[in-house]
């Protein structure tokens, strides 16, 4: 069982770096027999290399799934704010205390009409992962959520959320804020909204973190992406008192995009590019793009109080149970 | 060879750990006489001495886990769990009277695989709040879990969001709703709809909290106050409005009822 994304990948990534080399040679090399003979070797290792992301990528186990979903270089709600909207202008704090940089959001215009967007950020290097304290919000960050739904609400604006985050801050501070309280009410607000809203989980769903933000019209899962009630090795450690059964719990917990579909607890999967989102994020912002704008559609001509309606009713069926 | 007292007759208590008599247990509604710890209810006891005596009418009550994961030894420990508290799942629901006027209620039992919820305590929540909502009485829910009952995986989870929505039912109709905190009030309950109840009381010291202690030490930086996480620190943070004795219940929850909610 590979820990991480990259151990689990390293084998495509050997091909790869391996494919870049000959490219390379077969640039320098003036014999042109040589040079043809040594792109050959270069279109065949690409052929596998295809190959192999084919064959990985159709079959990926649920903790696969869960390495890729955390792959570190993943397209981020950042990289789908810019390649979904146009002319995004963030706004930020909550207006009682503070910013948090682990919760992005702000307003946008898609196809020329101002929507209000917001998701869960995570860092692309050491300094940008502190400040954006790994994609674990804060209290302050579901508050300025709220806040923006409140904006949202009053001009009538669209509603669009990325989920991407491991959990909520579970730290001393952020308990200290309510934290619990902070998520709940941001949930309340969502449900409250009469304008449409579309949530997009792009990576990681983690637990109460997640559906903090997750309260939408329609819910949509990229096809990588997990949605899970807790981390898999948190419920192995509980449940096994062994964290590094990850795996099992994956399975077990049924956390993957298309069991998400399956239960009906999401609207759709957004197909991701061949290998995973991060091997084309321009490709994945197109189809994320055309997906919230599909969803925004169906939308069209209902008044507030229907969309109010239909959300609930959505929401309120979701739960399987003998009576 | 001294004979010893039957067993049955004293307890030691696990906050102070001295041994009380039974009968003076029971008779202080089991808090400690000697430390004031409030002992851990079953949901029927909680109703039995919180609501008008035989007020109770007991709704849902088939309601049961299907086990819609076939998640490993769900089923095994949820039939445990039934034959140890003979109640179906963690959450008891119906009406009741305060002092002749009728109320929506749901009350979490503990013992019940840590009073965890799923679809059958969501619902429970949800169905309460709604009926409240209809009816046009207070709803009251006493919460007593660990959080979400990771067996039914996404589908828990999805249990906040539909309770917290079925909040949303009681502001629209105008009717109270309140959330009594008891111990441990935690995690995926805590962060739906316990958290967004128009007050909030909580017996005292009960554990309120969003993450379990070892998590919130591992996340946070610096040293954690010795209240961390107790209802307590949930007063001195804004989050709860009232630590209330067990025996007080009652008429805080009447006097909440008259002054709030019309109560039929």
């Amino acid at each position: 069982m590979a820990k991480s994304y990259k151990e689990w990948e390293q084998p495509l990534i050997d091909l790869e770096e391996n494919i870049a080399k000959l490219r390379e040679r077969a640039r320098r090399e003036i014999d042109p027999s040589k040079r043809i003979a040594i792109e050959n070797l270069a279109v065949e290792y690409e052929t596998r290399a295809n190959h192999y992301i084919e064959v990985m990528y159709a079959r990926l186990s649920p903790w696969e799934k869960v390495l890729v979903a955390r792959a570190d270089k993943r397209p981020y709600t950042q990289d789908y704010i810019s390649g979904c909207f146009s002319d995004f202008l963030p706004l930020a704090g909550d207006r009682r205390c503070a910013d948090d940089q682990a919760i992005l959001g702000g307003v946008a215009k898609l196809n020329g009409k101002g929507v209000i967007v917001l998701g869960h950020q995570k860092g692309r290097n050491i300094q940008e992962r502190q400040v954006r304290n790994f994609g674990y919000a804060r209290p302050e960050g579901y508050r300025k959520a709220t806040r923006l739904f409140e904006i949202a609400e009053r001009f009538k604006m669209p509603v669009v959320t990325f989920v991407d985050t491991p959990g909520a801050d579970a730290g001393v501070e952020a308990e200290s804020r309510g934290i619990s309280e902070a998520i709940a009410a941001s949930m309340l607000k969502m449900f409250e909204l009469t304008v449409p809203s579309v949530s997009v989980i792009i990576g990681e769903g983690g637990s109460g973190g997640a559906i903090g933000i997750a309260c939408s019209s329609k819910v949509l899962i990229l096809e990588h992406a997990i949605y899970s009630v807790i981390a898999p090795e948190g419920c192995a450690s509980i449940l096994w008192r062994a964290a590094d059964r990850g795996a099992d719990a994956a399975k077990a917990l049924r956390l993957t995009a298309q069991s998400a579909l399956e239960f009906g607890l999401v609207d759709g999967i957004i197909d991701e590019p061949k290998g995973g989102a991060h091997r084309d994020p321009i490709e994945a912002a197109t189809s994320v793009r055309e997906a919230i704008i599909s969803a925004l559609a169906g939308f069209e001509g209902k008044s507030g109080a229907e969309i109010k309606a239909e959300r609930y009713a959505k929401f309120r069926a979701m739960g399987i149970f003998g009576e | 060879m001294q004979k010893k007292p039957p067993t049955d007759a004293f307890l030691q208590c696990d906050g102070c750990k001295k041994t009380l008599f039974r009968n003076d247990f029971e008779q202080n509604l089991r808090v400690c006489p000697n430390c004031g710890k409030h002992h851990r209810l079953s949901a029927r006891t909680r109703i039995e001495w919180t609501f008008d005596e035989g007020s109770f009418v007991e709704m849902d009550e088939n309601l049961h886990s299907v086990d819609p994961l076939a998640f490993p030894d769900y089923a095994e420990k949820y039939g445990q769990a039934q034959a140890k508290t003979s109640e179906k799942d963690s959450m008891i629901c119906g009406t009741a009277k305060l002092q002749g006027k009728t109320v929506a209620i749901a009350v979490s039992d503990f013992s019940f695989m840590g009073g965890s919820m799923g679809a059958v305590a969501g619902e429970k929540v949800a169905r309460t709040l709604e009926r409240a909502a209809e009816m046009g009485v207070p709803a009251i829910v006493f919460c007593a879990s660990g959080g979400a009952r990771m067996q039914e995986g996404l589908l828990s989870l999805m249990q906040m969001a539909k309770t917290t929505a079925t909040v949303e039912r009681c502001r629209e109709a105008g009717v109270p709703y309140i959330a009594v905190f008891t111990d441990p009030t935690m995690a995926g309950v805590l962060a739906s709809y316990a958290s967004v109840a128009d007050v909030i009381l909580a017996e005292p010291k009960a554990m309120v909290g969003f993450a379990g202690l070892r998590v919130s030490k591992q996340a946070g930086v610096g040293k954690v106050p010795d209240d961390f996480q107790m209802a307590e620190y949930g007063v001195a943070h804004g989050m709860i409005d009232r630590i209330v004795h067990r025996k007080e219940l009652p008429a805080v929850l009447t006097l909440l009822v008259e002054t709030m909610g019309a109560g039929k």
